[in-house]
């Protein structure tokens, strides 16, 4: 079995009096997809902020291949090569859709306290960005200014920076929300292209795209783990079945 | 690719007739207006310092003159009464003072954000202004003479003289146009990208992994050491400072020219200095409550020109000749 | 120092903050429902007590001229909002502080034109111009007192209306949102119009009452506006208790530090930097505490 990349011990996070993530337990592998999937206010997006480090945890632990990283705040989470896309779309609205992978390559430079060189002198750093506009597939609107992009094309934007930064764990919230068929079947290919060479958490109500994706899921409801394993156990219990896949639960949008 | 070739050599073309300009003044003009030329220079240097603050990293800072008065008294406290301090020394000694109250400073503020942010900038600013309004430290509210100015001896050489209106000038131009190109190629640097990014989304800078503050804080200190440029030079001008120059007022003049001329255009200031010290003249001509008609000209200003003149002009330009793109 | 004089300062050190806090409040009101701030605030404590000042040469007395004041204030600030302030909503912070700035400038140079540049002095109206005794030895002017009740009054006055009426609450539900309101029949543009009107209105009143027992000149209102700004950054932004044990710190730490001696190896602190005080005091508490004493961590 091999060891975890990311893994966490009873996380929690209470809100006053609300409790949004309840001692939840999970680990991604490398080359797995571990999706986690939930009826809304589940706790999903919270626990993302907990892994990225957006949000302190109240209790609990978080091991990124065996170092604790509770509580470290988002950059250095990042700099340890754990890549975060956002369910709100979270880009660089003035910035070019190439700028904007530039700057999110560009952070892993050893330092960016560089003041006297152009910024797009570096060829490393470059060449990072366009890879990752090309890996999601907005090479060609690499100079359109990222405001003017279809929301579908923000949304590959925000991937594709997620990628710039070459993180080894990925944490997806919702990559396919609000994209119509075709750009969801690209992004779902992507997706699968990616999970070679990376752990990954996706987050998602496209239950179709989950099913195809996923390696293991984790199912929470009320942020608590309701159940976790195979996406052929999941869909064949009775729990998750009353809880949540056998409601209305929204398929694609 | 050669439309951006084609800008920078426009840049650069205008730029050179700019300073060519410039330099003519002293040869042309008389002392008041060279050295109400040179005001305006030097207000240019305090605004475009303030611009990397707000309108590049979209910091608002309202204690700015902070760092302004520091440079100022810096030179005033070690330049020997009735004698001169050197230029060499006394110069890197108010920029690093500048930058040194810049950091102190920066280290409690720069986690602020919002309105907070503005509002403690202030009360550093008030701070400092208190210490030197109040104290004998820096003669109280009366201020210093700077009795000489300094000297530029390097050995038996003296490249230049300050008690010439006209080589203050030119040291004036001088650094003007060397901040200028500074800033330039800091903004573009990946330094100056990790600027324009936290003031685009913070957040999402960090989470791509930036540790924002400390580039906040850097960005700070090179505000405000820019701003001791052009508080040392002020003194080296007035031959006084006094606490007038860590004041309030002086910090809203500052940032209203950023916001008149236009922030984030580096240029836009400039302009924004000219045109501001320009009115407080014309103003002040015409009535002895002229700062009615400034605090009048603020209220409209802030009000019907977000983007600055350089807005109003691009604006201008793209309805006159139709859209080119 | 012996026990009289500390007790005096002390009583004058709240006073001096819950003034603070009254200014404050007027501040945070506006605000925190209008979501403008208003860096003019200060200058209508400087117009409350001209307007005290002025009215109660013409009138002869205080009581009369103190409503009056309060009324013009009201109407002072009902005009601007109109004019001006109204502009403001939802744009960028910066405009609105320069734009307030601006006014700052303006009503400087008109209470110049009005009023002239001279300390103006108010003097405490008769019937309150007594003390009354503490202990055996020591008796303390009625009207301090008085500022310090009123101002707890006031204070207790808007607490109970914001948080208990239906006005508060249809102010309340404007502040979070102000589209629902203004669908729901409620004129919005005339409650923020009230609102602002009250807030400088509550910095106006601080000026009057303040008037007769400190200076009427002319730098007043920018210096209470910054003192008001370190209010906020103590105690936390939008913390009301966080306001008030700002206010009384402040007010004590400053009464407190232009009276004691404190010399460190040869350097005069206290009274000569008695200025900074505030400050330093402010310093202090960010070092410990950045979000302020009660305002949400960052």
């Amino acid at each position: 079995m091999i060891e975890p990349v990311l893994r966490t011990e009873a996380l929690t996070r209470h809100f006053g009096g609300l409790t949004a993530v309840n001692a939840v337990s999970i680990e991604v592998r490398m080359g797995e997809v571990h999706a986690v999937i939930g009826p809304n206010g589940a706790g999903k997006s919270t626990l993302t902020n907990l892994l990225s480090g957006d949000l302190p945890p109240s209790s609990g632990r978080v091991l990124l291949r065996g170092e604790d990283i509770t509580g470290l705040p988002a950059h250095s989470i990042s700099q340890r090569g754990v890549g975060r896309s956002y369910q709100k779309t979270n880009i660089f609205l003035p910035f070019s859709v190439f700028e904007n992978c530039r700057l999110a390559a560009q952070s892993r430079l050893p330092t960016c306290m560089r003041f006297l060189r152009p910024a797009g002198n570096y060829a490393e750093v470059n060449r990072a960005a366009e890879a990752a506009l090309s890996a999601a597939g907005l090479q060609s609107r690499a100079g359109v200014q990222a405001m003017a992009l279809s929301h579908g094309e923000q949304r590959q934007l925000e991937i594709a920076m997620t990628l710039a930064t070459r993180p080894s764990v990925l944490l997806l919230d919702e990559p396919l929300a609000g994209m119509g068929a075709e750009e969801s079947a690209s992004m779902v290919a992507l997706l699968r292209q990616l999970r070679e060479g990376h752990a990954i958490l996706l987050i998602e109500h496209d239950m179709d795209a989950v099913f195809s994706l996923a390696d293991t899921l984790t199912v929470m409801v009320n942020g608590n783990v309701l159940e976790s394993g195979t996406p052929e156990q999941i869909r064949a219990s009775p729990a998750v079945q009353e809880a949540y896949l056998g409601s209305e639960e929204v398929l694609h949008e | 690719m050669n439309a951006t070739r084609n800008d920078a050599y426009t840049g650069i073309a205008v730029l050179a007739t700019v300073v060519l300009a410039l330099a003519l003044v002293p040869l042309l003009a008389e002392k008041f207006y060279v050295q109400f030329f040179a005001k305006i220079l030097i207000m240019g240097i305090f605004a475009m310092s303030l611009d990397l603050l707000l309108g590049y990293t979209g910091l608002v800072s309202f204690g700015h003159a902070a760092f302004y008065g520091t440079a100022g008294y810096a030179l005033a406290l070690v330049t020997p009464q009735y004698q001169a301090a050197s230029f060499w020394t006394s110069f890197p000694l108010a920029i690093a003072a500048s930058g040194l109250m810049a950091l102190l400073i920066g280290f409690f503020v720069v986690r602020m954000h919002g309105i907070y942010f503005i509002m403690v900038t202030l009360a550093f600013a008030q701070m400092l202004f208190f210490l030197f309004y109040d104290t004998k430290i820096g003669g109280g509210n009366d201020g210093i003479y700077i009795d000489v100015r300094p000297v530029a001896k390097i050995g038996d050489w003296q490249p230049f003289n300050l008690d010439n209106f006209a080589h203050v000038y030119y040291l004036v131009l001088v650094l003007f146009v060397a901040v200028y190109l500074l800033l330039r190629v800091v903004l573009a640097s990946p330094f100056g990208r990790v600027l324009a990014g936290i003031k685009a989304n913070e957040h999402r800078m960090k989470s791509l992994g930036y540790a924002t503050f400390r580039y906040k804080l850097v960005c700070f200190v090179l505000a405000g050491a820019t701003a001791g440029v052009a508080g040392y030079l002020a003194a080296v001008q007035f031959g006084v400072v006094n606490p007038e120059m860590m004041g309030w007022h002086l910090s809203g003049a500052v940032m209203m020219m950023v916001i008149l001329g236009g922030m984030g255009t580096l240029r836009g200031p400039i302009l924004g200095a000219a045109v501001w010290m320009l009115l407080e003249l014309w103003f002040q001509d015409l009535t002895k409550h002229w700062h009615l008609l400034m605090g009048g000209f603020i209220v409209l200003t802030s009000l019907l020109l977000p983007n600055g003149l350089l807005g109003l002009i691009a604006g201008l330009r793209r309805r006159a000749g139709g859209r080119h793109d | 120092m012996d026990f009289n004089t500390f007790l005096i300062q002390l009583l004058n050190g709240v006073q001096y903050g819950l003034l603070l806090f009254l200014v404050s409040s007027g501040l945070t009101l506006v605000f925190g429902i209008m979501g403008i701030i208003n860096v003019a605030h200060g200058s209508f404590y400087m117009i409350g007590a001209y307007l005290a000042w002025s009215l109660a040469g013409v009138t002869g007395s205080f009581w009369t001229a103190l409503p009056l004041a309060i009324v013009m204030s009201v109407l002072i600030g009902l005009l601007l909002e109109w004019l001006v302030v109204r502009w403001l909503y939802n744009r960028d912070l910066l405009y609105q502080v320069l734009c307030t700035y601006g006014l700052i400038l303006v009503f400087e140079e008109v209470r110049s034109v009005l009023w002239g540049d001279d300390v103006r002095s108010l003097p405490v109206p008769e019937l309150l111009n007594r003390s009354i005794p503490l202990t055996d030895t020591l008796s303390y002017p009625v009207y301090r007192l008085g500022i310090s009740v009123v101002c707890l009054a006031v204070a207790l006055g808007l607490y109970f209306v914001i948080q208990k009426t239906r006005l508060g609450m249809t102010i309340r539900a404007g502040a979070s949102n102000r589209d629902m309101v203004q669908s729901l029949g409620i004129n919005i543009q005339l409650v923020y119009r009230v609102v602002f009107a009250a807030g400088i209105t509550l910095a106006a009143f601080a000026g009057m009452i303040a008037a007769p027992v400190s200076a009427v000149a002319p730098g007043m209102g920018n210096h209470v506006l910054i003192i008001c700004f370190v209010v906020v950054v103590i105690g936390g932004l939008g913390s009301v208790k966080g306001a008030l044990i700002a206010s009384l710190l402040i007010g004590l730490v400053d009464t407190f530090g232009k009276v004691l001696h404190l010399e460190v190896g040869g350097l005069k602190l206290l009274p000569e930097l008695s200025s900074m005080t505030v400050y330093v005091l402010m310093a202090v508490i960010l070092l410990w505490r950045p979000e302020g004493l009660f305002g949400k961590k960052l």
